[in-house]
């Protein structure tokens, strides 16, 4: 029998999960409107395959199955994954991402709980450094036709007609060509596409992610030490440079609405398992991962930085967490811990 | 590219200050390894190792004259102690030198004792007082359970009682549920 | 005005059902003298006191039945009068079902006090005040059963700033204290008068909940009266926010006057001092009515039909005092204490000793078995309800992982066990196991290295003086005769041989034999048996008795209790 305490909150892993689900839908309505169904079938295509291969690693590891397959976590990384994913990925794509994340990312170290890198972050690094060109075809906003996009994840893709690089993408090719002397303004401006903060749809996106994320603050599942710092860094760093030199640094307004920006800073730098959990230690974190993200936006070849700088944070996590141990009750004042 | 260039020096100038310091703050006294082992051992100078000691079996394994299960009071955790200390593989006790014993005292009938101070040379701790032709007793606190002073007693009036579980000494176990133990096996 | 002005914080907490209402509807009612008292000696931290009776022997209410072994140990007392019919070990209120000494005392109903002495405290020394109190076996009643006599300790200023009364009760289902604060106000504040002098303390705060209004009620008018006596405003009754632990004693402090004592240290260093509002009550009855510790209100809740309090003598089987309650028929479990931090009892026929404050009676219903534990995913909820600001799921990874000694840089003997981290914890794992598992494994490899020091320590001196003397013998046999010379060499040979080879025993046996023979043979006045023996011979049997006994009495510190 059990020993005390008898009482236990009810509260459970599962409805943890459950609510970050719930908290990414406005954001995945808003995102399905903007670039098609395209979107839905991803996430119906990740959940299936995260479901099934996480069933597989469980069975495979003896652990009991319905308790673990029921508490959302895989679901979670899989919704993750299909919403950093391409739109119009191809399903071989979607599903070695997926199979990545579940199998290697997560249950090779020890499953839920255990693992030292974001499972999404891993898959997406791992594709788009093994599909570059696949990864970066995104369909064009406003362009929600949807059986050319069921073709390009099913069948034969005639990729011209539907597919454009993201704002960032574009943004970043155009200015690491010497000989187009672009500017910041000359492309965001250039092009109809582009709305006018972080490219058309983009800003709606993510205005959507920040309303699941302020859903999850209220639900008090993550607290505004991440997202605040993610979001203050990445705007510190942004408005710096653009005063510096706004012809060759995109300014806040772009950077934060942009890409990965708002679904970070609230669903995936706020991965419990693999981030820091001292407030100080979240604070540093989630900061990192900005500088990094930015640096790896700025002049990585790559279109998006924010896995890279996640899978870099989540190494240096354990570390920052130890030294940033707040102090404890009586020990204020002190030098911190026992040591 | 300068911007580049001066952000990954910066970032290496933070790492590697971090990493000094880390080394400064995680340096490990180096400690002589007999002492590091004779640490490990129980203390309850029983001979069983086939060393007159604790320390001379230390002494023995540092040098690598000797295995690492040959203490049987320090039992298998000794050893896995000992295995970890040495980054020796483990091994289960020998058996000839012994079982693992639960913990006991030396404990003298006090009627029987003729007071013959045999004990109390054999006993390797000096943990038995008394003097020629009077009653001997057993200070059990100080008693190892080292079983050296059966032997010589000429009435055999000393006898092993086992240290028993009190209120004070019991320990919480370690925490165990089963979660559906037939799908557990297989991990 | 006696409210407190100013409040602090406690960073975490929780906020669990209260359940305190059934208890508190009827007044403390007083517990009926069971058949049988059974009586631990050991009932405080600290030293298990001596039995001081036999079994036969005829005891008064109120008489020392255990006598305090040394300064930190207290006294305990017979609960009624009666004959002691045994002194034997019993099952304990404890979760490990061991048993321990108890004096088994069977009433004879009539009651029969000692005689009843008030104590001057005010003309006598404080060391011997705190003696007084000892020898009464007065012990905090919040459930820690620290002995108060060593609290009531000025320390090295001669003087504390504040007195803390600790009436918070933040447990669920526990009323204890807020019925006396109710029923018995007065005498609390007498209780807090004695200790404020004892302590030259300058305030005395009282902190509640403020989930007691009753309470805080009662207890502003009895200190309004106190403070008219002063003449001062010195007596304060603080209404602190109802916040599972509030009643912590480190929490209670902090919250009422900002201090924050950290673990290990004594909180008179920091000039404060906490005691719960039934020692102050015991207090009192000790030094003013001479009444020693022999009951206390204990509270019956949780799975019965009518919970309520009871003033119980200690020793009442638990069964007897769940009876008066009608328990449920699918109660399944007694419970020492409150949900978040009690502990299961082996049986219900323990006793009722000094640190029961409540009798819970559990049921699956009421306290369902958790579900099955998940994985840690570090979400960090334990760590924002810990009271005293740990890293929960750290210390549970390494407790679990056997790696103590990061479990204790992560402060893990800082945990106060309160159950806030395990109670909030969405992967339900029991938290607070893994915390008392790993405490208890780490106090006994303490023990063991101790005791280990001490035999590395006494056989290195044995082998030192072994040599010493071998030595000294080899010089003087070289000093004798020429052909010492090898003998000599032969001793030192000797010297570097293990201390007893089987040889080496089986000669000394034989000698010994030898001498035993020649000694029966000689004198024939030491027969193995003591029939007729001479007056001499008598003599001479008590004079080694006596040493016997008092060999035995040295030796009994070291020896367990049952020995
Ligand atoms: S066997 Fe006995 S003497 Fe040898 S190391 Fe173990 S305890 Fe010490
Ligand atoms: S509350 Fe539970 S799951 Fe969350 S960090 Fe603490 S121990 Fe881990
Ligand atoms: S039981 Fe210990 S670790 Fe858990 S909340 Fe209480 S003090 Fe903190």
């Amino acid at each position: 029998m059990n020993n005390s305490p008898y009482f236990l909150q009810p509260a459970s892993v599962q409805s943890v999960m459950l609510r970050v689900l719930l908290a990414l839908l406005p954001g995945i309505a808003v995102y399905a409107w903007f670039f098609g169904g395209a979107v839905l079938v991803q996430i119906v295509l990740a959940s299936i395959t995260a479901l099934a291969a996480e069933a597989a690693m469980l069975k495979a590891r003896g652990k009991p199955l319905m308790m673990f397959l029921g508490d959302g976590s895989a679901l979670v990384t899989a919704w993750l994954i299909a919403l950093t994913f391409p739109p119009i990925a191809p399903w071989w794509l979607t599903v070695i991402g997926v199979l990545a994340a579940i199998v290697i990312a997560k249950h090779l170290y020890g499953g839920l709980g255990q693992n030292p890198f974001n499972p999404a972050m891993v898959a997406f690094a791992l594709m788009i450094v093994a599909y570059p060109s696949l990864m970066s075809q995104w369909s064009a906003a406003g362009f929600t036709d949807f059986a050319p996009q069921w073709n390009a994840i099913f069948g034969t893709r005639q990729l011209d007609a539907l597919t454009m690089a993201t704002p960032l993408d574009a943004l970043r090719t155009a200015l690491h060509t010497p000989e187009a002397r672009a500017t910041v303004a000359g492309v965001l401006g250039n092009d109809a596409s582009f709305g006018n903060i972080g490219g058309k749809g983009w800003e709606w996106v993510a205005a959507g992610y920040f309303i699941g994320g302020l859903y999850l603050l209220q639900q008090r599942i993550i607290t505004w030490h991440m997202p605040a710092a993610f979001l203050a860094t990445l705007f510190v760093i942004t408005g710096g440079f653009a005063l510096y030199d706004p012809g060759r640094f995109a300014g806040p307004g772009f950077h934060l609405f942009t890409g990965g920006a708002m679904l970070g800073a609230f669903f995936i730098v706020t991965d419990p398992v693999s981030g820091c959990t001292t407030p100080r230690g979240k604070l540093i974190f989630a900061a990192g991962i900005a500088l990094l993200t930015w640096i790896i936006r700025t002049f990585g070849a790559y279109p998006d930085g924010i896995a890279f700088a996640v899978l870099l944070m989540n190494i240096a996590a354990p570390l920052i967490d130890m030294y940033t141990q707040p102090p404890v009750f009586g020990h204020k004042g002190k030098k911190g811990g026992s040591a | 590219m300068l911007e580049a260039l001066l952000v990954m020096a910066l970032g290496a100038v933070v790492l590697g200050a971090a990493l000094g310091y880390a080394a400064v703050r995680f340096r490990v006294e180096g400690d002589p390894l007999v002492e590091k082992i004779d640490a490990i051992l129980p203390q309850t100078q029983c001979g069983q190792c086939g060393f007159p000691g604790c320390k001379p079996y230390a002494t023995a394994i540092a040098k690598g004259e000797a295995e690492i299960n040959q203490c049987p009071p320090g039992g298998e955790e000794g050893i896995h102690k000992l295995a970890d200390l040495l980054g020796r593989e483990f091994k289960p006790l020998s058996a000839e030198h012994g079982i693992e014993k639960p913990k006991s005292v030396a404990v003298i009938d006090e009627q029987a004792c003729i007071g013959c101070t045999l004990c109390i040379q054999a006993c390797p701790v000096d943990a038995i007082v008394g003097a020629a032709k009077q009653m001997h007793t057993i200070v059990a606190k100080q008693c190892t359970g080292c079983e050296l002073c059966l032997p010589p007693c000429p009435v055999d009036c000393i006898s092993m009682q086992p240290i028993g579980e009190s209120v004070e000494s019991w320990k919480w176990k370690y925490p165990v549920f089963k979660i559906n133990p037939t799908q557990r096996e297989a991990a | 005005m006696t409210a407190l002005q100013r409040l602090f914080k406690f960073n975490g907490g929780v906020k669990p059902a209260y359940n305190k209402e059934a208890s508190t509807g009827l007044p403390i009612a007083v517990a009926p003298t069971p058949t049988l008292l059974v009586i631990p000696l050991h009932q405080s931290i600290g030293g298990p006191p001596r039995p001081l009776v036999k079994a036969g022997e005829r005891v008064l209410k109120g008489q020392r039945i255990g006598d305090a072994d040394g300064n930190v140990s207290s006294a305990v007392h017979a609960s009624t009068s009666g004959t002691v019919v045994a002194v034997e070990m019993r099952l304990m209120p404890h979760t490990s079902g061991l048993s321990a000494m108890c004096v088994v005392i069977e009433p004879d109903g009539r009651n029969e006090w000692i005689p009843r002495q008030p104590f001057d405290f005010r003309s006598a020394s404080p060391a011997a005040s705190r003696d007084f109190l000892r020898d009464a076996g007065v012990v905090g009643l919040g459930g820690a059963v620290f002995p108060s006599h060593l609290k009531l300790n000025a320390g090295k200023q001669g003087k504390l700033d504040v007195l803390v009364l600790n009436g918070a009760e933040c447990e669920p289902f526990i009323t204890c204290d807020d019925v006396l604060m109710r029923e018995r106000p007065e005498e609390i504040i007498k209780g807090a008068v004695i200790m404020r002098e004892m302590l030259s303390a300058g305030e005395v705060l009282i902190g509640i909940e403020d989930n007691k209004p009753a309470a805080i009620a009662a207890m502003e008018i009895a200190a309004r009266a106190a403070n008219r006596v002063a003449g001062a405003n010195v007596y304060k009754v603080g209404s602190v926010p109802t916040r599972y632990p509030a009643g912590g004693a480190k929490q209670l402090i902090r919250v009422l006057t900002g201090i924050e004592v950290p673990h290990g240290e004594r909180s008179t260093d920091y000039g404060v001092q906490c005691f719960n509002v039934g020692t102050a009550y015991a207090i009192h009855e000790a030094i003013e009515l001479g009444q020693p510790l022999i009951s206390r209100i204990v509270t019956v809740a949780g799975n019965v039909g009518q919970a309520r309090n009871y003033e119980v003598l200690f020793g009442t089987p638990m069964k007897d005092l769940v009876a008066l309650c009608a328990p449920l028929p699918d109660s399944d479990r007694l419970i020492m204490g409150g949900p978040m931090m009690g502990f299961r009892m082996p049986g219900d026929d323990v006793p009722v000793v000094k640190a029961t404050n409540c009798v819970l009676v559990g049921s699956t219903a009421l306290f369902p078995p958790p579900p099955p534990e998940m994985p840690c995913i570090r979400c960090g909820e334990c760590a924002k309800a810990c009271p005293a600001d740990l890293q929960p799921f750290e210390m549970y990874w390494f407790s679990r992982a056997k790696i103590f000694g990061k479990a204790q840089e992560y402060n893990l003997f800082d945990c106060i066990e309160c159950g806030c981290c395990a109670y909030v914890c969405p992967s339900r794992i029991p938290l607070v196991d893994y915390y008392r598992f790993a405490k208890s494994e780490i106090w006994a490899r303490e023990v063991e290295k101790e005791a280990a020091d001490v035999a590395r320590d006494r056989y290195e001196f044995r082998l030192l003086r072994e040599e010493r003397e071998k030595q000294e013998k080899a010089a003087k046999l070289a000093a004798k005769t020429a052909a010492g010379r090898e003998k000599a060499a032969a001793a030192l040979a000797e010297a570097a041989k293990p201390a007893a080879t089987p040889e080496e025993d089986a000669k000394k046996a034989l000698i010994a034999a030898a001498l035993e023979r020649a000694r029966t043979e000689k004198a024939r006045v030491h027969p193995e048996n003591t029939a007729d023996l001479t007056p001499e011979q008598q003599a001479e049997v008590t004079a080694i008795e006596a040493r016997r006994a008092e060999i035995r009495e040295m030796a009994k510190p070291h020896l367990r209790p049952d020995d």
